[in-house]
């Protein structure tokens, strides 16, 4: 599917687009942003650490959604079905990959910051959770045999989704060790001339984000059409064999 | 009020059968008996009563938690001899039903073993309760709840994995890390009365919080776990 010329352009200039982004990103998160007063370079990593935070407590709602869209379709609609399954697995993997990444730059962050790696606090905790409640998705998806794997895995989703609210708020409900929020009402605000850096960063990783999701889903597009068309070859050779 | 009428059918029928073997129960005593010696020894808990109150809460929650993971996998097994699980499946009944009759009977064995188990974890951990012990009774079945209905659910999803064995932890422990931390927290803080009131109080409502979140999309899905083809 998708092989249509089309669509590869608009791949190909979204891949360009994006690391023209990512760079002005870099350029203006190194180079350009105000050095933080108390921190001092230090606070550099902010821009990729909450970027990739952010975006990773939004692609797990793209897995719910898919999910649900699943459930929904999964005997009204199979091939639409289908098509919201493979959403969901691009999103829960890449969903991995981000909140990962924000647990890796936080931990870069902590050790010259707090003098420790990891500590036990809320946001910290929730983070982990859903991690690891992804990553036992991924795990549920490999170990089931490939017939109910979509509804087993889909229920599931739901059951994951309920973290990302918890984690979104942990830092508003329970004020630990993680930096008390920046935006929103009770932010403590940033200098005005962070924003670039902050907005350039998180449409870049928001368009990467986008395009993994997007390749994800072709590969496993294809594969769900190899394995029907599988499928169906093994039903027409059954019928040719005389009885 | 039918609804009920199932429910409690099938929690008869799961408690006759374990009644007439026995498995369950009598595999999670012998298994959480042996967490605790192993804890015991590990920790020496009669040379230090402070640290082993610190550490009691965890230590039992953590032991019931391993201890119902290995009866709940088995707990669906039984009914999958003879084809009584296809039967279910197509029964009139709701499939909720058969969900919230088999939790509430793992439910059951999970408090017994508890009950036998108390006594028990007292002489060894050498433990005396410094804060409002009637609180233990709200909190060993809210958190017994919170571990049982989804390893339940989990269980049944598992099914027809391969190796589900394994399968069942992976999910399940992640699942239960917030409620674990708000069981331990409580039980600790009753045991060694370093939390006050209202502190014990807001972890006792998130657990219930926890409970009745899991309880309705258990509830709501279970039949499309149960059903998945």
């Amino acid at each position: 599917m998708d092989r249509s010329p089309i669509l590869r352009k608009i791949a190909w200039l979204w891949l360009a687009t994006t690391i023209a982004v990512l760079v002005v990103g870099f350029r203006q998160a190194i180079f350009f942003a105000p050095t933080e007063a108390t921190m001092g370079n230090l606070q550099r990593i902010f821009y990729y650490h909450v970027t990739h935070a952010t975006l990773g407590l939004v692609f797990p709602y793209i897995n719910c959604a898919a999910s649900l869209a699943f459930l929904y379709w999964r005997r009204r609609d199979p091939l639409k079905a289908l098509t919201a399954d493979a959403l969901a697995v691009a999103s829960a993997e890449v969903t991995v990959l981000y909140v990962g990444i924000t647990l890796a730059s936080g931990m870069l962050w902590g050790k010259p910051a707090w003098g420790i790696w990891w500590t036990w606090d809320a946001r910290l905790t929730s983070e982990l959770i859903l991690w690891l409640l992804y990553i036992s998705y991924i795990m549920l998806r490999r170990f089931s045999p490939s017939g109910q794997t979509p509804t087993l895995a889909a229920v599931l989703s739901v059951f994951a989704a309920i973290d990302i609210p918890i984690d979104f708020m942990s830092i508003e409900w329970w004020r630990t060790q993680h930096p008390a929020p920046v935006f929103g009402p009770n932010g403590g605000g940033i200098d005005p001339h962070m924003w670039p850096a902050v907005l350039w960063n998180l449409a870049g990783w928001m368009m990467w984000g986008v395009l993994l999701i997007a390749l994800r889903f072709v590969i496993e597009r294809r594969r769900q059409i190899a394995e029907q068309d599988a499928a169906l070859l093994a039903i027409e050779a059954s019928l040719e064999t005389p009885q | 009020m039918k609804y009920f009428g199932y429910v409690l059918e099938h929690l008869r029928k799961d408690l006759r059968l374990e009644w007439r073997s026995r498995d369950a129960i009598n595999g999670m005593l012998f298994f959480v008996l042996l967490v605790v010696v192993v804890f015991s020894i590990a920790f020496d808990p009669a040379g230090y009563p402070t640290v082993t109150r610190q550490i009691s809460g965890g230590i039992l929650w953590v032991g019931l938690l391993f201890a119902s993971m290995t009866a709940l996998n088995q707990s669906w097994a039984r009914e999958q001899r003879n084809q009584v699980l296809e039967a279910q499946r197509m029964a009139p009944s709701p499939a909720s039903a058969l969900f919230l009759g088999k939790a509430l009977a793992n439910m059951i064995f999970v408090l017994i073993v508890e009950a036998v188990l108390a006594p028990i974890f007292v002489v060894f951990f050498n433990l005396h309760v410094l804060g409002n012990a009637w609180l233990l009774a709200l909190i060993l079945p809210l958190g017994t709840w919170a571990l049982v209905v989804n390893g339940t659910f989990f269980a049944a999803l598992g099914l027809r994995a391969r190796n589900r064995e394994l399968l069942l932890p992976l999910i399940l422990l992640p699942l239960s890390l917030p409620s674990l931390l708000m069981m331990v927290q409580a039980t600790t803080g009753v045991l060694t009365s370093d939390l006050d009131h209202i502190q014990i109080r807001t972890w006792i409502t998130q657990l219930a919080g926890f409970d009745v979140i899991y309880t309705t999309i258990c509830i709501l899905f279970f039949e499309t776990a149960l059903n998945a083809e």
